[in-house]
């Protein structure tokens, strides 16, 4: 019997939305300077780089996988890019392709090793998570990489928006999520993702090759990864060997707080830009308030523990 | 037609009955390792009925199964679809041959809606730049052809976009072989299709079948449930030690006759000739 229920969007849509909300409503009331352009432009910039790896985490996610190599992959396309530029003198546009067929290669690693070899994503990827760490320290030398060509950090600049300096890679952010959720919501791949999640046997009969989803998938997020490494080398101008150590967790914690399942095939990909955000306005807030870092682990971790018994919860009810 | 039968069951087994022969096998054999899982089944399906497959466990049915619908390939022997030799080398070989399957364990997903389930891989494109280009989907055309199927099986459901999850079970085996009917050119094989159902909703499947049959075609249903087979068959494809015993007529025999000869308790050879069917 079709209700209003059906029409409604469920509360795994709406409620990150209205976490969001409130929290800035909190910090709104904590701090006079929390709602200010200047500090949501900062909040973008600084959620930027997790956004992006989030795409990427999202359609894994969304497959019934999980990637925990993300960070330390854009971590090697970071070092991978700036050396090629600074040390052989490549152009950035070149230098730029060479990072992203590094994280894209790593995909179609993980990608392969999930779909021929059947091993699970998790283990999968927490083997690639340590081999693309240890391959960005060997190869960088753990040096940081300084004194790049102006082409590397073109994203980092900003334009003004009446009062508002903007920078140009939170532009990109948000229009690769414009573009991943009408992809998603609008095609036939997008829409075998999904099935792919919700059951992979039923998918694979009615004749789509979901192997091949699923490598596109791998792939696809490699990509995500390599475009959130240039927008970290843009960001912080150097290629710095320890990026992604915060982000590698924080990605996942945005697609979980966005309300994708990780049980496959539920969500929406917009979803894990309002789970960037809320991490973002958390960090942000708490730090104009004078709580110590600390705090903010705690509540994160909290927060994750909340989404995920929401999403365990309302799948339960909704049986 | 009956009366030939009666008086030369032996004939049986010659293609005399005017129905053309949709879906044939000829002495598939299929062996794992030691085990022989197939030693040399027939099988036929005429256009319009609806032949049963039962068999005791091991007794070769699900391997027959599996190889008209493409899950596994016999080691030798043939299939022919419409007189003509076929290979089926995977589920999906069958499926572009025609050959629709519907499987026991509600093959749908659940957390999308029905019209993306009955599209589900065959979806349609908007005739448009952003369908051409871009690959949009034509979800109103979908949602529109996906009211005209239910209905055309009179399945009552009332809005394609709700949720697969949200049905009971009979409603989801009712997308799931609204599927294979609308997308199936010459065969429609279900697999236990009201094995997880309780009665009143295995009755709404039944009558679905009927109704997949009278729209014109034939489909081969495999169920272990022998008042369920005597309800709708037409003819019933007994399996047993990796052939076919005998085709029976249900209308000429009880339950327990079928099961003799299901067991094994009656020999193929000592089979009553007006137990057989066309």
């Amino acid at each position: 019997m079709p209700s209003w229920k059906d029409q409604m969007p469920s509360l795994g849509t709406l409620g990150p939305l209205i976490a969001l909300v409130l929290a800035c409503g909190f910090f709104a009331l904590q701090s006079e300077q929390f709602l200010t352009g200047a500090n949501f432009s900062l909040i973008l910039q600084q959620v930027m780089v997790v956004g992006l790896i989030a795409i990427g985490q999202t359609l894994i996610i969304l497959t019934a996988g999980i990637d925990l190599s993300c960070g330390m992959v854009m971590a090697l396309g970071g070092v991978v890019m700036t050396k090629m530029a600074h040390d052989h003198g490549l152009h950035p546009i070149v230098a730029i392709s060479i990072g992203f067929a590094v994280t894209a290669g790593f995909g179609l690693i993980n990608g392969l090793l999930v779909t021929r070899i059947k091993l699970p994503s998790f283990i999968v990827t927490l083997g690639t998570m340590n081999i693309a760490f240890a391959l960005t320290q060997l190869y960088s030398q753990s040096q940081t990489i300084t004194d790049l060509p102006a082409g590397m950090t073109l994203l980092g600049n900003t334009f003004a928006i009446g009062q508002t300096q903007v920078a140009y890679g939170t532009v990109v952010m948000l229009a690769m999520y414009a573009l991943s959720w009408l992809w998603l919501r609008d095609t036939a791949t997008g829409r075998h993702i999904y099935a792919v999640g919700n059951n992979p046997e039923a998918t694979r009969l009615t004749g789509i090759a979901t192997h091949k989803v699923l490598l596109l998938v791998y792939v696809l997020a490699g990509l995500c990864y390599g475009l959130a490494a240039l927008l970290s080398v843009a960001r912080t101008g150097v290629g710095d060997p320890n990026a992604g150590q915060t982000e590698n967790l924080d990605a996942i914690t945005a697609v979980v707080l966005g309300g994708t399942s990780l049980f496959g095939g539920r969500g929406m990909i917009i979803g894990s830009l309002i789970g960037a955000l809320i991490v973002g306005v958390f960090r942000n807030g708490l730090t104009l308030m004078g709580v110590s870092s600390v705090y903010q682990i705690l509540i994160t971790g909290i927060l994750v523990i909340l989404a995920v018994a929401t999403d365990q919860l309302s799948r339960k009810g909704g049986r | 037609m009956s009366a030939i039968t009666e008086l030369e069951p032996s004939t049986h087994s010659l293609n005399i009955d005017p129905r053309p022969l949709v879906l044939q096998a000829k002495g598939l054999v299929k062996r794992y390792g030691q085990v022989t899982a197939l030693d040399g089944a027939d099988f036929e399906l005429r256009a319009g009925e609806i032949m049963a497959v039962i068999g005791d466990n091991g007794a070769g049915k699900s391997s027959l199964i599996k190889a008209l619908s493409g899950a596994i390939s016999p080691d030798s022997g043939e299939i022919l679809l419409d007189g003509q030799p076929v290979v089926l080398k995977s589920p999906i070989d069958a499926r572009r041959a025609g050959i629709e399957t519907v499987y026991q364990d509600l093959a749908v997903a659940p957390a999308m809606t029905i019209a993306e389930n009955l599209f589900l891989g065959r979806e349609i494109r908007r005739n448009d730049v952003l369908g051409q280009w871009f690959g949009a989907l034509d979800k109103r055309k979908m949602l529109e052809d996906s009211i005209a199927y239910m209905q055309e099986l009179k399945i009552g459901i009332r809005s394609m976009s709700q949720a697969v999850e949200t049905l009971s079970g009979g409603q989801r085996q009712g997308v799931a072989v609204a599927r294979a009917a609308a997308f199936a050119r010459h065969v429609v094989i279900m697999d236990e299709p009201t094995a997880a159902l309780g009665v009143k909703e295995g009755n709404m499947v039944l009558e679905l079948i009927r109704n997949v049959r009278d729209r014109g075609l034939p489909v081969v249903l495999i169920s272990h449930n022998m008042p369920h087979v005597f309800e709708i068959a037409d003819r019933i494809h007994v399996a047993r030690l990796g052939r076919r015993a005998a085709i029976l007529n249900p209308k000429a025999i009880t339950m327990s006759d079928a099961v003799a000869v299901m067991t094994g308790a009656m020999k193929p050879a000592d089979i009553p000739p007006h137990w057989l069917a066309q």
